[in-house]
């Protein structure tokens, strides 16, 4: 059952990552471009997000309530030794998540448009970059709870150029998959030519960033490269990520856009199969050369089995609807 | 600021807000579907006006809930680790089936907000019904998590170990029965009043008469059931902490000494040093009798307990009497609405009838509040009934206090944002809602 659970909250992570990351990017993505085309973009955006936006930032509490109630030990070092970007990222959701229903449920539309958009466009940006922030800090040893002074227990344990290089990463990946996401909702050619334009810049934020956390895992001896080199299934899944990238390219110069959303989908599942396929069972490495592992510490067996039972059940119920949510209102649009 | 005080501080603030966002994202979708239920039957288009209006309520105040939830599910982390690490596999069950149900929550409104025109209408009013019924799902299950604290199960406490852990049992523990039942009514109570002292306003406003006294009788009727169901509820609830947790019952009525034929406490000024209560209303036996349906049954006085396991008395006491004084005003207000009702159709016209419900607007709340404090004060020194305290349970990290202010400013601004969002759907009901009134625009196609 302990595998069911690790099934679900990997599960849980990726799909807030392809999804609410996704709304993270729209918000990003409108806020780079330029002022001519940015109510278009605005526009193409809301269509592509808005019926499930809610839906897809329950992932997140899916995956922090598998951690409490299946992993609190990892749970509770997480919110110890990161207390800080925690704080930072949960404003960012909040801000995005109300300015955002703000926006569009204000009953009078004037200048507080202004400032729920300008809300909505910087928390977008800040919540993915602590996101990924607080990803590399539990690979990165960066965490030691042997340390001593406020310091080092506290600010160090994330502040550190692989952390901000991983949360610029995350940022991009967001943007781009907004643009991705966003292709099939355009009407009209030169709608298209722009977002077309958009998810290239983005994809090129992508690997920009992409060698940024390459070149600091490099200068701080995180040893990133023989982590996704070292094994077969690493290989493998960049080579499929990059695969998929070709793919899009294609796809987007020949105007077909039905399997692009799956492809960039695909391709964040594979660069995040590398990302943690090669410490796994283990999820935080600690500075005191400890590691926290997702096989050993976990909670008692009964615990386990019964959310095992509830993620199954729950699954079942919300899954069908789910779809047919995204399906009935992706058919209208057509 | 001591760092424990301000941990405390801030889990306090950030649950007084999300309980009352909590609340009417429960209680507004069964107003908002009761209506919409109405627009089916008869075909009203007032009703459907209204049934929009209260779902750009519902709208506003879910995202907010949603967030402030979420804020919580990191803050139980963030501020108490220790106390996570030992009770989150115990006491989580609810918490990963409330996930289910806020899903469920989440996806229905996503189907009953975009969903106008385009659905089979009675699916669509069945989403609309669905937010509410899921909502109140997850208010059951996270007040069966907080029920555990006060009544912890499904567990044995060995040695400082949390041994033979059963996730079950420690869901349905003793105390959640009770608390959920009160919790709930005391919603449809509080949410009822509210939204019924706003309608109630703009009705003497004379602003869309029609739609508001429309609003207003669902909203009334709601209140009603509420402030009814509530003292039920609540006397279930109390005889089940006096089992449980007899300091806080004595805490709740600054009890002191034990004794048989134990009186009822109205008010007064409880002094914890010399242990006795000043210038209050005794009513002889009445406690006794409420707590075991006994004039002479035996009451235990806080005197009973040693002094480091008790509450703060007189906050706990005061809270207690705040809800059971709003708690009695408001089934007054619903009595004469229900005489109103049946033999005096003409008083529901009345200036003085619809001006008392507007003073009642906030009373069901502050009631909520109360009742809450009562709970959560009257717990504490402990975070788990019995087992560990409250300080124990603390983050290791200084400088809470900055947490403190910075989750308080986030509240507050939070609160006045809704209020001010709240006014404006209130102001554009004549373009948007009513479609009795002139200046009635259907051309708004996005809303």
């Amino acid at each position: 059952m302990i595998y069911v659970v690790i099934a679900f909250l990997w599960l849980s992570i990726c799909l807030y990552i392809i999804l609410g990351g996704a709304d993270f990017g729209a918000g990003i993505v409108e806020l780079f471009t330029n002022k001519k085309s940015r109510h278009k973009t605005e526009e193409i955006m809301y269509e592509s997000i808005a019926p499930v936006w809610e839906a897809n930032h329950m992932w997140l509490i899916i995956a922090i309530v598998i951690l409490f109630v299946g992993f609190p030990e990892i749970y509770t070092t997480m919110s110890t030794y990161l207390h800080i970007p925690l704080v930072l990222m949960l404003l960012g959701i909040i801000a995005r998540g109300t300015a955002f229903t703000f926006r569009h449920y204000d009953a009078v539309k004037d200048n507080w448009q202004v400032v729920y958009t300008q809300v909505f466009y910087y928390s977008s940006l800040l919540t993915p970059f602590f996101l990924g922030l607080i990803a590399a800090s539990t690979v990165s040893k960066s965490i030691n709870p042997d340390a001593t002074g406020f310091l080092n227990l506290y600010i160090f344990s994330w502040l550190n150029w692989f952390g901000a290089a991983v949360g610029l990463f995350t940022v991009s990946l967001c943007a781009y998959l907004a643009s991705i996401f966003s292709l099939r909702e355009t009407r009209g050619s030169t709608d298209l030519s722009l977002m077309i334009r958009k998810s290239k810049q983005a994809m090129i934020f992508v690997v920009l960033t992409g060698a940024l956390v390459f070149l600091t895992a490099y200068l701080s001896d995180i040893p990133l490269l023989m982590w996704i080199f070292s094994k077969p299934l690493g290989i493998a899944a960049i080579i499929l990520a990059t695969l998929a990238l070709v793919a899009i390219f294609y796809c987007m110069r020949k105007r077909k856009l039905s399997p692009v959303r799956v492809l960039a989908g695909f391709q964040i599942i594979m660069i995040l199969v590398a990302a943690t396929y090669q410490h796994y069972p283990d999820i935080i490495l600690l500075g005191n050369g400890q590691h926290l592992s997702l096989l050993e510490h976990i909670a008692a067996p009964k615990t386990i089995s019964a959310l095992g039972w509830a993620l199954i059940l729950g699954s079942l119920f919300i899954l069908p609807f789910l779809f047919y949510l995204m399906a009935s209102f992706s058919k209208q649009r057509k | 600021m001591d760092d424990f005080l301000a941990a405390r501080a801030q889990m306090a603030i950030s649950l007084g807000f999300h309980i009352i966002f909590a609340c009417v994202g429960m209680v507004m979708p069964f107003l908002m579907a009761f209506a919409h239920w109405k627009y089916l039957k008869t075909n009203n288009e007032i009703y459907k006006g209204l049934t929009k209006a209260w779902s750009k309520g519902v709208a506003i105040l879910f995202a907010t809930g949603a967030v402030s939830g979420t804020m919580l599910s990191f803050e139980l982390g963030l501020l108490w680790p220790q106390f996570m690490k030992h009770a989150g596999p115990i006491f989580g069950m609810p918490f990963s089936l409330e996930g289910t149900a806020f899903f469920i929550e989440a996806i229905a409104i996503g189907f009953f907000l975009y969903g106008w025109e385009k659905f089979n209408k009675w699916f669509h009013w069945f989403c609309g019904f669905l937010v509410g019924l899921s909502g109140l799902a997850s208010g059951i299950l996270v007040v069966a998590a907080n029920a555990w604290m006060n009544s912890p199960a499904g567990f044995d406490y060995i040695d400082g170990k949390y041994l033979n852990i059963d996730p079950i049992k420690a869901m349905f523990n003793e105390a959640w029965l009770p608390q959920a039942l009160h919790m709930t009514i005391a919603a449809f109570c509080a949410t009822g009043f509210a939204v019924a002292g706003v309608h109630a306003y703009l009705i003497m406003k004379k602003k869309n008469v029609e739609f508001h006294t429309k609003a207003f009788r669902i909203a009334a009727g709601f209140a009603l059931i509420g402030a009814f169901g509530a003292p039920l509820s609540g006397d279930i609830a109390a005889k089940s902490v006096a089992e449980r947790q007899p300091i806080k019952l004595a805490a709740m009525e600054a009890h002191f000494k034990t004794e048989k034929g134990a009186a009822f406490v109205i008010g007064g000024i409880p002094d914890e040093e010399k242990g006795e209560i000043k210038y209050a209303v005794k009513i002889p036996k009445v406690l006794s009798f409420l707590v075991s349906n006994d004039f002479n049954s035996e009451v235990k006085g806080l005197n009973d307990f040693p002094k480091d396991e008790w509450p703060p008395v007189a906050v706990v006491h005061y809270a207690f009497q705040i809800m059971i004084f709003f708690g009695v005003i408001m089934i007054s207000i619903g009595a004469v609405y229900l005489y109103a009702l049946f033999f005096r159709k003409e008083w529901l016209k009345r200036k003085w009838l619809l001006k008392t419900f507007l003073i009642a607007t906030p009373f069901g709340y502050i009631a909520l509040e109360a009742g809450w404090t009562v709970t959560e004060v009257g717990r504490q020194p402990w975070i788990i009934y019995g087992i560990m305290r409250t300080i124990d349970a603390v983050t290791p990290m200084p400088g809470i206090q900055y947490s403190f202010y910075f989750f308080t400013a986030i509240f507050v601004s939070l609160s006045l944002i809704i209020i001010f969002l709240l006014r404006r759907q209130i102001q554009m009901v004549p373009k948007l809602y009513d479609p009795t009134d002139i200046q009635f625009n259907d051309k708004n196609k996005k809303s």
